[in-house]
This record gives structure tokens, C-alpha cells and sequence, in this order.
């Protein structure tokens, strides 16, 4: 297994390369971008036997890649905020046609006004589209999550694409030391098997695509749900394999220091790690607070949610995307896990790191206090902007509540 | 050209059970297109009325990807990598279908995109000119004074108001993307229609195929008039057929003379509130015939 250092895109390029694409259909879009240009670059070197598509959109990305896999080929495309919104369209023909596609999210806000910096929204904005979303951390994980991705994807109890999201430029163009898979083992951990979904084949012709009628619509959206359900056990049979094979575990989510947690704090993607060093802070400080990272959004781990958080008095969840007038996207996912235990804990709503705004060790330190004080006089409020600007806001005449 | 008639195979890869409107130009295309393309052909069918006519009974006996309106050109390339990827792109035949809508306006960037490219691929336009599927509203080929539904003709609209020297025309435009092969076709004139997707498939690169394809409930003319309303087409000069090979243009079906026009717009509903407006049939009738001589039609 050789050991290199390489950022974020680096990592995500390497994995698509080591899954052995064979066909990449990408558009560039900052933090995106290298991704693709690194794939470009491995093909023109024959570091990787693939066809490249420089399409003219990333509609037509997401369309080629649905074209590619529909003859049959492992495809692969990488986006980013506006880039993957004009893809909305075929990302949800892709899980539709139950095609297992992988696609590198770089995370980056939705303009407008126009941002390049980072946050969920894009990806947040694809959440029920029918692919799995994974969230990452470090550059491993996005090099590895790859690989897992085809495993999942095609694997034909699931038949549904994945998203790999990596948070633009905190994660993208971030480098780490990165150990890369051997692609022989990779063919062993996610084998290109014949597809076991319908293809486009003049041997064995079939119509694909058809209109739907009322009659059996419902069931080709439950029979989705069904293996997005069912995906849990396969994405988690693919991390104990990967385990077994790379030496690296990973699991849906990742909890630190929660066993006596008082106060569990809940991220995703790179603020997990923040998270884990301001828990340390604030445990040296006699404040009983634990972190849990969600790694696994689609399908969501509900049950390893409820056995995590049992016993904690106050789960608070960061958000780094807002559902407009109500608050963080997936606390709701997490309340909802949680709404119907007994007793269970006081669900805090935060809103942090948008549009670029660094999630610091600061920030995470305010979120764990306010929810230790909302803890003890046993309060909830709304939805928190907790890095928000007060005097920014009061040239506006907003407040901040 | 000398595609004949005993060539053609009696197998029908189109089967019996189509849901398009009775006289439908677009299944008569793809009926024709099939018997020289065979079995051993992929069709990538951008939304529109052929989603319907064969989308819902699976009227089709070769792979037929039903996609998304736009995304013709763009599954196309993809098609082709991958096979290529796979190695199995030898003697296979891909074929684009799509409407003028999903041709000439939505679709227009993925198709310039697919062409440019250079993917291996035959694009079959068929031409209803205007959005049928969804009714009959005006597409950026909708001819100068037609009728329809988000250009109705009334006290105050001719039609369709864009002048006809402006219509979006899409194989002009193809043949400036240096494409090996591009041309026109009516279906009244079948072996002409049937020799230009042959030699289509036979070119190396992308190839495009404009086939004028009437709507019986969209243009208000008769079920069974659809090949006689695509001879007037030609006959009239409205239509001209004619192919661009590696850039040099050449009529398929030259003119004696024209017919008037009225000949063809009379058989139509959606032309009829020209009729009783003498100069706007004059203007039209101006633009054809000088069209005709400029591009040495006649003779």
C-alpha cells in the first residue's frame, strides 16, 4: 500500500482511479475543479485506461455518466454548488434508473449572491434524490468512500448512486497523507461484476426509461426506499470488509467521548474533527460534552442514531445548510430519530459555517455552552446562528434571536 | 445513392402496438429509420410525443433509452465512451431521436456539445415544428405565421411573427460544426429519406438527419394526408431537400417549378387565417421563390 500526500481532490481522483472508471464525464467548477483535471492527467499519462468526456455542462455530465453506465461502464463525475444544481434533473433520472454511479461532491454554498467557500447546500439540496450521501473528514476517507461507493452502489441489493461529499477547500484542498489501495485489492473489495441492472445492449434489447402510469408508480418509488433502507447493511457489511482489507474502520457514525456525555454535539463532514478537539477543551474543563460524527446521511442511520444518544440529556446538532425559516437540515433528521424515545433528550438547532465561515474550536465552544445552560434551566429556543455577525446584522436592522 | 427497395428487410424492429396519433409523421420516421439501421442499433429518444407513441406499450425491438428531454447528445457521448471503454462499440449503431424542441431549443447545447466532440453517432430531427407533445406550443422552428398555442393567430398576431429568414436552421447549423454528414429529408420521398440514415450511419463522426415530420393534430391537417402534406412541403419549395457532405451542399430533389404555396399552407388549420391575407402569402411566397433561385434550386 503506498503512502502519499495529496489534498482532498488528489485523494478523490486517486480513488476513482484505483475503482478503475472507465468512463469520467465532468465539467469544471471551483473547488471541484482538480478532481477532474488530475482524472484528465492520469488518462493522458495511462495511469488510468478510461474514456474522458470534457462535456459542455454538468447536465450533460450527469447525462453522459447515466449514457456510460447505460452501455454498461463504471462511470464517475465530481461537481460542485451551481454545478451540481443544474444537474438536479438527471441526478434523480441516475437513482431512478437505479444506475450505481459515483460522483465527488466538493462542497460549495449556492450562489446567490456569488460564493466560492463552503457549505452543505448543495449537496443538502440533492438530499432526497435517491443517491446515498456520505460526508467526509480527511482525505482518506474520501479515497476510500470512493471505493466503498462502488461497492454499495452496485451492489444489486441497493442498485442506487452515491455522493461523496468533501467540504470545498477545508477538505478539497487539504493535504494529508493519504495510503492508497492496490488496485488488485480493489478489484477484490468492489469487482466490476456484469451489471445486475438492465443495460443498453443490441444482444439483449430491451426499452428502458417507460412512462409510468399512477398504477405502479408508488412502487417503483418504494422499491427505491426499500434498497436505499437496505443500504445501511450493505454500506455496513463494506466497511467491516474494507476493515478487514485496508485496516481502516469506518462506520455510519463516528462517536467520541459520548459514553457520559451530558451534552452530545452532532456534525458532519470536516467540522467533525474541530468538534472532537473542542470536546477534548471542554472535557479539561470539567464539561461533560461528547461529539458524534455522521458520516453515513443517506441512508440515515436512525437506529445507530437512537442507541448512540440514549442516556444524553442534550443533543446539539451543527448544520452547515439552513431549511429557510425554520433552521439546520439535518437536526431534523436527528429529531426525528429521537422524537418518539422515552424519554429523550432536549434537541438543540444550530446553524454554523456558512458560506465559507471557518467552524473554529471558538465556535464550538459557544454551541457546548449555550446547550450546557439550556441543559440545567431545561429551556429550548429556536434555531441558533451561532457564528452569525450581531453588528453586521444591525446595519441591516435585523436582530439576532 | 442507390438505396433500393428490395434491400429493405421485411423485419419491422418497430412492433405493432405504437400509441402515436393516427398519420404520425415521427413513427413513420423511426419505422423507416429502423429498416436501414437494423437490430443492432441503440436509440437514445429525447422526451417528446415518441416517449408516448412507444414509451408505453415498449413498442420497440432494439435497445430504446427513453431520457430526458435535453440530454439527447449528452447520453449519446456517454453511450459512446462506454462502450468504447468496454470494447464493444464495434458494429454497433447509435442513434439520437428527438423532436425540434429537443433538437433545436432544449436540446440544442448537448447536441453542438455531443457534435463537437466528435462522438460516432446519427441524430434524427424529426421536425413537427413546434412542441406537439405538450400541445402545440411554438419552438425556435416554428415557421413565420403559423398558429399555435403560445403564438395564436388573432386580431392582433399573425402567428408566429419571427421573420423566415430567421428560423433556427438546424442543418446549417450542424454542417458549421464540421460535421462529415448532414441533410434533410421528407417523408414523402422514403428511399431518399432511407438512403440518407444509411449513409449517415456509414460516415465516421457524427452525422444529423432533419426529417419534416407532420402533425396531423397539431397542424390541423388530415390523418391520411401526412405524405402528401410533406411532397407539397417540398413541391411548394417550403422544404427543401438537400445534404452537406464534408461541406459541399447538393440538392436531393431539384424544382421544374414551384408550386404556389397555397398548395401546401391551405391543407394545414394552422395557416388557414393566412389565406384571406393576400399580402402576408405574398411575403411568404417572395421569401420561398427567392430562396429557390438564390440557392439554385430550380432547372
Amino acid at each position: 500500500m503506498a503512502s502519499v500526500f495529496v489534498s482532498g481532490n488528489m485523494a478523490a481522483a486517486i480513488g476513482a482511479r484505483q475503482a478503475e472508471v472507465n468512463v469520467v464525464a465532468a465539467y469544471p467548477i471551483t473547488p471541484q475543479t482538480s478532481i477532474v483535471e488530475y482524472l484528465a492527467k492520469f488518462v493522458a499519462d495511462g495511469e488510468l485506461d478510461a474514456q474522458t468526456i470534457p462535456v459542455e455542462s454538468e447536465h450533460s455530465a450527469m447525462a453522459a455518466c447515466i449514457g456510460a453506465s447505460l452501455a454498461g461502464a463504471r462511470a464517475f463525475t465530481a461537481s460542485s454548488s451551481q454545478g451540481l444544481a443544474l444537474m438536479h434533473e438527471p441526478v434523480f433520472a441516475a437513482a431512478g434508473l437505479r444506475l450505481p454511479l459515483v460522483m465527488a461532491v466538493a462542497n460549495r454554498a449556492l450562489s446567490h449572491p456569488v460564493t466560492i467557500w463552503s457549505d452543505h447546500s448543495d449537496s443538502m439540496a440533492e438530499r432526497d434524490s435517491g443517491w446515498l450521501q456520505f460526508y467526509c473528514e480527511t482525505c482518506q476517507e474520501v479515497l476510500d468512500t470512493i471505493i466503498i461507493g462502488y461497492r454499495v452502489a452496485e451492489d444489486a441489493r441497493v442498485l442506487l448512486p452515491a455522493m461523496v461529499c468533501l467540504d470545498g477547500f477545508y477538505l478539497s484542498h487539504l493535504s494529508e497523507p493519504v495510503s492508497v489501495p492496490a488496485i488488485e485489492d480493489v478489484r477484490r473489495f468492489a469487482p466490476k461484476s456484469a451489471p445486475k441492472y438492465p443495460i443498453l445492449d443490441v444482444d439483449d434489447p430491451k426499452s428502458i426509461g417507460l412512462v409510468i402510469s399512477p398504477d405502479f408508480f408508488t412502487e417503483f418509488v418504494y422499491d427505491k426506499h426499500a434498497s436505499m433502507s437496505m443500504a445501511r447493511d450493505v454500506t455496513e457489511e463494506a466497511f467491516a470488509e474494507f476493515e478487514r482489507m485496508f485496516g481502516r474502520r469506518y462506520s455510519h457514525l463516528e462517536s467520541y467521548r459520548i459514553d457520559d456525555a451530558e451534552v452530545v454535539l452532532v456534525g458532519m463532514g470536516t467540522m467533525a474533527g474541530t468538534i472532537r478537539v473542542a470536546v477534548d477543551g471542554l472535557r479539561a474543563r470539567g464539561m461533560r460534552v461528547g461529539a458524534l460524527k455522521i458520516k453515513t446521511y443517506r441512508p440515515f442511520p436512525g437506529e445507530e442514531i437512537r442507541r448512540a444518544l440514549r442516556g444524553a440529556r442534550v443533543v446539539a446538532v451543527v448544520d452547515r445548510a439552513v431549511t429557510y425559516g425554520t433552521g439546520g437540515i439535518a437536526y431534523y433528521d436527528v429529531a426525528r430519530e429521537l422524537v418518539n424515545e422515552s424519554p429523550h433528550p432536549l434537541l438543540l438547532d444550530f446553524v454554523a459555517g456558512i458560506g465559507g465561515r471557518d467552524i473554529t474550536v471558538d465556535t464550538i465552544n459557544r454551541v457546548a455552552e449555550q446547550a450546557l445552560a439550556v441543559s440545567l434551566d431545561g429551556r429550548r429556543d429556536d434555531v441558533t446562528w451561532v457564528d452569525a455577525n450581531k453588528e453586521t446584522l444591525a446595519i441591516w436592522g435585523l436582530a439576532l434571536r | 445513392m442507390s438505396l433500393k427497395i428490395r434491400d429493405l428487410p421485411n423485419e419491422e424492429l418497430v412492433a405493432p402496438g405504437n400509441s402515436g396519433c393516427p398519420g404520425c409523421g415521427a413513427t413513420m420516421g423511426a419505422r423507416m429509420a429502423m429498416k436501414v439501421l437494423g437490430s443492432r442499433t441503440i436509440m437514445v429518444n429525447g422526451t417528446g410525443c415518441m416517449t408516448v407513441n412507444y414509451g408505453v406499450l415498449a413498442a420497440a425491438r432494439f435497445p430504446y433509452l427513453h431520457m430526458l428531454f435535453e440530454t439527447t447528445g449528452a447520453v449519446l457521448s456517454g453511450l459512446d465512451a462506454g462502450l468504447r471503454s468496454l470494447g464493444k462499440r464495434e458494429g454497433v449503431t447509435l442513434l439520437g431521436w428527438a423532436g425540434d424542441g429537443g433538437t433545436a431549443d432544449i436540446g440544442f447545447q448537448s447536441l453542438s456539445g455531443a457534435v463537437e466532440r466528435g462522438h460516432k453517432f446519427v441524430y434524427i430531427c424529426y421536425d413537427n415544428e413546434s412542441y406537439m407533445n405538450t400541445g402545440g406550443q411554438r419552438s425556435g422552428v416554428t415557421p413565420y405565421g403559423a398558429s399555435t398555442t403560445t403564438c395564436p393567430a388573432g386580431k392582433r398576431s399573425i402567428g408566429e411573427s419571427r421573420p423566415m429568414q430567421r428560423r433556427k436552421d438546424m442543418v446549417e447549423i450542424m454542417a458549421a460544426h464540421g460535421i462529415p454528414y448532414a441533410a434533410t429529408a421528407s417523408l414523402a420521398f422514403p428511399m431518399d429519406y432511407m438512403a440518407k440514415v444509411k449513409r449517415a450511419a456509414e460516415v465516421d463522426g457524427p452525422s444529423y438527419v432533419h426529417l419534416l415530420s407532420p402533425c396531423p393534430p397539431g397542424w390541423g391537417s388530415n390523418d391520411e394526408l401526412t405524405v402528401e402534406v410533406s411532397r407539397l412541403a417540398v413541391e411548394t419549395g417550403m422544404w427543401i431537400l438537400y445534404e452537406v457532405v464534408d461541406g459541399e451542399r447538393k440538392f436531393n430533389k431539384r424544382l421544374k417549378t414551384l408550386r404556389p404555396i397555397t398548395d401546401y399552407l391551405k391543407t394545414q388549420k394552422r395557416f388557414r387565417h393566412l389565406l384571406d391575407q393576400p399580402e402576408e402569402i405574398e411575403k411568404i411566397q417572395s421569401f420561398v421563390t427567392k430562396r429557390a433561385e438564390r440557392l439554385g434550386l430550380l432547372g
